[in-house]
């Protein structure tokens, strides 16, 4: 049984990946066809030719007046996927159209609609404001991952995992040491982990680019919203330093590390990853340094998740794990994805 | 931490805490009840019960609770 989440958004790509060319992806198992009008908006199709199933992104198709022209004989579709053109013949088929997708363009992400198209609607895209946000500063990029998206999310809702696989990049001492606390909230499907330091060993990388001098409050919440949007806001402050009660917070360092985790198909999934900070936002060097030490963790990842798709893939069914603490966060998470895909709870032990 | 972080604000949320210096997990339900076990799986199944089970200590204490790293 499939383990996807339909009638969800998804992200799709960066806005950046979509220009005025024809761009394949391939999302939840569906090809699909992605380009830029002349009006600046996202268009999303079927990438197959209704006719005999050519690929529409695939050359020699090509782009032409906002309408796609496929290479094989040369139907002609709009927009909304309706068929405008068929050769040699003035009647167009009434069935000559492909799907078209729900797109939106939001916090420099595309999102598209996987499920009924009815269904879609722009309000329930969770938000990721700071990747779009003038007081920050991001940097971000997109590893392919040979692996089940379910993998990736059981990897993301357990931190304490950068202490052994992440070993002298981001973890700390004091990460293993501090007590988490896992809230669900059941209305609106939301997975909240926090790991509150508040005194902790400021690691060099922040002492230097914030400034601060001597021991912090360190802070670390991961905020998921199932399928397809994870948030770890990562705060540091001199120690005693909190957020304003009224949820401002001027006195704190602030990194937003962003996933989109999109099942590409059943055992391969595009890892988003973007990093975002409102501190030494000119700093070059602190880019630089933020892009590389998180490209590291995600290939890191990337690497032992790929692993653990091939194991799995060979095992036994029925294969028992053992879940302990560290693990609250990701049975929450596989809970509601289980409810989401509709399939029968069944949680490791 | 010796006071529990609650970060989520809303009618129906689910809190497990994970208690300073022990193995020790604590569920604390939206109706206000709670439990300990030293199973996430057990106390999710508890929580996400609600109301069933709350009133019988329906999740194994443990025999000893001990510090964290002793076994």
């Amino acid at each position: 049984m499939s383990s996807f989440v339909r009638n969800q958004w998804y992200v799709a790509a960066y806005g950046s990946e979509i220009g005025r060319g024809l761009f394949a992806r391939t999302i939840l198992g569906e090809p699909l066809v992605f380009y830029r009008t002349a009006a600046g908006e996202v268009a999303a199709l079927a990438d197959r030719c209704v006719h005999r199933r050519f690929p529409l992104s695939e050359s020699p198709s090509r782009l032409a007046d906002d309408k796609i022209i496929c290479g094989y004989h040369g139907f002609t579709y709009d927009r909304t996927g309706t068929c405008v053109s068929v050769p040699g013949q003035t009647r167009v088929p009434r069935t000559a159209r492909v799907p078209a997708y729900p797109v939106v363009e939001q916090d420099s992400f595309v999102w598209v609609w996987i499920g009924d198209a009815g269904l879609a609607d722009p309000a329930l895209i969770p938000r990721a404001p700071w990747l779009a946000d003038p007081r920050y500063t991001t940097v971000s990029g997109l590893e392919p991952l040979r692996a089940r998206y379910l993998l990736l999310v059981d990897n993301l809702m357990d931190l304490s995992h950068e202490t052994y696989l992440h070993g002298g990049y981001i973890g700390t001492p004091e990460v293993a040491e501090t007590p988490i606390t896992t809230e669900v909230d059941e209305d609106r499907g939301i997975i909240y982990v926090s790991r509150h330091m508040d005194d902790a060993a400021c690691p060099s990388f922040y002492a230097k680019s914030t400034g601060i001098d001597g021991r912090i409050t360190r802070w670390q919440d991961i905020e998921y919203h199932p399928p397809c949007l994870y948030l770890l806001h990562s705060r540091i402050a001199p120690v005693g330093v909190l957020p304003h009660e009224d949820g401002t917070d001027p006195d704190g360092f602030h990194v937003e590390v962003v996933y989109a985790i999109t099942p590409e198909t059943e055992h391969s999934t595009h890892d988003f990853w973007a990093v975002a900070r409102d501190f030494a936002l000119e700093d070059q060097g602190v880019s630089d340094f933020l892009a590389e030490s998180n490209r590291t963790v995600v290939l890191q990842d990337v690497a032992a998740l790929d692993v653990l798709e091939e194991v799995i893939q060979r095992e036994p069914e029925g294969y028992q794990e053992l879940s302990v603490n560290i693990d609250t966060g990701g049975l929450a998470a596989r809970r509601i994805l289980s409810r989401m895909a509709g399939t029968p709870v069944k949680v490791a032990r | 931490m010796s006071e529990r972080v609650a970060m989520l604000s809303g009618e129906t949320i689910y809190r497990i805490h994970w208690k300073l210096g022990t193995d020790l997990l604590v569920g604390v339900c939206h109706c206000g009840a709670e439990q300990e076990s030293d199973d996430p799986v057990l106390l999710w199944e508890w929580l996400l019960d609600h109301p069933g089970g709350h009133s019988r200590a329906a999740v194994p204490v443990p025999p000893s609770k001990r510090p964290a790293g002793v076994s």
